[in-house]
């Protein structure tokens, strides 16, 4: 505990790792909420992997990867609203296509850039010891837009997701407000992508929201609650990671889960005293 | 009387089988109309054409003399069954709430007024005491009142429900249907319905619905038309108000 305490006052990789986790939070327990109540899990997992091409043709062309897993993510988020407005019945299939073929595609540019393998592992388990400040800097911004655009837009996206057939009827937009939506899970994902990695990215989506709704039941409350879970699965994970120098990605998702079982258990106790209290 | 929803010769099918055809209708202000027929026979099909989420293949609607896009603001809307999954984390007054959209602001929460209107519904349907219950807790009758009140939530002018009362007890429908007959002295209701006998003694007007429109009339429905309608004879029950 001391060894980590003075790593972190005495390397700026350790600070910037602990505020990385803290600003991915925000908003990865906002996005996650929604991610977790509209049960789109699976469509997420698909633009965390799309990623992998665009990183991969970004490098290739000896460009930023972080260009490229934005602008591949916001096209699978385009991609992937039109799949669930439109083709409702091939959604799985549509979306495992879209899952495998990013992978697919992003290995072949990554295979035939010189010097490639090294990156590879931190693209798909991440890499918190390697953010370095401008990183930290588009976390925060990318925090800002998602917080700005849930705040105005709150009772639409709430519309949105909860009841889409009423919301049109309504006159909301569902095509607009559901893509910006995707295209926030997408940004969410990129933030995430340099915690964790693209492939462990869904874990650290859902986990806190699902755990935020063991004991929330509205959304507003859910969107706090996963963010504050968020923050203590992400520096717990790290904190566990450092002394016996154990991949932080990973560990951060097994600390996500344990945290998952644990709330169902203290949720089903809460359950069971709740139905006591009431018979007698 | 004038006429607020206008269907000029509309047909419509989902796929090759056609669903409605050559369906004329004129519905007036301040009408309740019941619209009534077999299972598949396209009510369900006619309220979504009316409300603008289905598109006609051949004819023309207007409502308020637009399109319905335009008109369906207007237009409170409650459906047979509720659209959302009953384990989303929302309590009911949120859920009526969602009615003051395209009423309110468009920013940020919502203003004291959508709230009291929001209460005002949930009064008027008699589960203001259950506002900050969460939808999972609901019982199937409470959860028809949470979707009418909701649809009474934007002020609409008229009122359509898609079989209100398919889902509860024969109690809550009389009492569904008389808060339906007071609403009806300020606002224009349609009620699709299963149950012939009952709604007749509630609404003005029938249309009997099977493909094509068989009958829309202002009288007692004879056994004759409901024999043409469902093709079998069916029991009528009387029902005692």
């Amino acid at each position: 505990m001391t060894e980590l305490f003075s790593a972190v006052m005495n390397h700026s990789f350790m600070q910037h790792a602990f505020i990385a986790c803290i600003l991915s939070s925000i908003g990865c327990g906002i996005i996650g909420t929604y991610v977790v109540v509209k049960r789109v899990g699976f469509l997420a997992g698909g633009i965390a992997h799309t990623v992998l091409a665009g990183m991969g043709i970004a490098y290739f062309m000896e460009g930023s990867p972080l260009v490229g897993a934005i602008v591949a993510a916001m096209f699978a988020a385009i991609f992937m609203s039109f799949v669930k407005l439109r083709w409702k019945q091939q959604e799985d299939i549509l979306v495992a296509a879209f899952w495998s073929v990013g992978m697919a595609v992003g290995i072949l540019f990554i295979s035939k850039t010189p010097g490639y393998s090294v990156d590879l592992m931190s693209f798909l388990f991440g890499n918190i010891l390697l953010v370095s400040k401008t990183d930290l800097l588009l976390m925060a911004g990318l925090d800002i837009i998602i917080v700005t655009i849930v705040f105005l837009f709150y009772k639409q996206f709430m519309a949105a997701v909860f009841d889409e057939e009423f919301a049109r009827l309504r006159g909301i937009n569902i095509e607009i407000y559901y893509t910006v939506l995707m295209c926030m899970v997408a940004l969410t994902v990129v933030l995430l992508i340099q915690i964790v990695g693209l492939i462990l990215v869904i874990a650290l989506l859902i986990f806190p929201a699902a755990c935020a709704a063991q004991f929330f039941h509205s959304l507003f409350k859910m969107m706090l609650a996963s963010i504050v879970f968020c923050m203590l699965m992400t520096t717990c994970g790290l904190s566990i990671a450092f002394q016996p120098d154990l991949p932080a990605g990973a560990t951060i998702i097994i600390v996500a889960a344990l945290f998952y079982i644990i709330s169902m258990i203290i949720s089903a106790f809460i359950k069971r005293m709740q139905k006591k209290a009431a018979i007698y | 009387m004038d006429t607020i929803i206008n269907l000029d010769n509309v047909s419509f099918s989902y796929t090759h089988i056609p669903v409605l055809r050559d369906i004329t209708l004129a519905i007036g202000e301040g009408e309740f109309l019941g619209v009534i027929g077999p299972n598949a026979g396209g009510k369900s099909t006619l309220l979504k054409l009316i409300l603008g989420l289905l598109q006609p293949d051949k004819g023309n609607i207007k409502v308020f003399g637009n399109s319905p896009e335009k008109g369906r603001s207007r237009i409170g809307y409650v459906p047979q069954y509720p659209a959302f999954l009953r384990d989303f984390p929302i309590n009911v007054l949120d859920a009526v709430l969602l009615g003051r959209l395209g009423e309110t602001r468009w920013y940020g929460g919502y203003t004291q007024e959508d709230k009291n209107i929001a209460m005002d519904s949930l009064k008027a349907v008699e589960i203001d005491n259950i506002s900050n219950q969460t939808i999972d807790s609901l019982s199937g009758g409470q959860l028809q009142r949470v979707l009418i009140a909701r649809a009474l939530a934007s002020r609409p002018d008229i009122l359509i429900l898609d079989e209100p009362t398919a889902n509860i007890d024969v109690r809550a429908e009389e009492d569904i249907f008389a808060l339906l007959k007071e609403y009806n002295e300020h606002m224009t209701i349609i009620v699709v319905s299963h149950d012939i006998g009952f709604i007749s003694g509630y609404v003005d007007r029938v249309a009997c619905l099977n493909q094509t429109l068989l009958c829309h009339t202002t009288s007692e429905i004879s056994g004759k038309i409901i024999e043409d309608l469902y093709g079998a004879p069916v029991k009528m029950i009387q029902h005692a108000h």
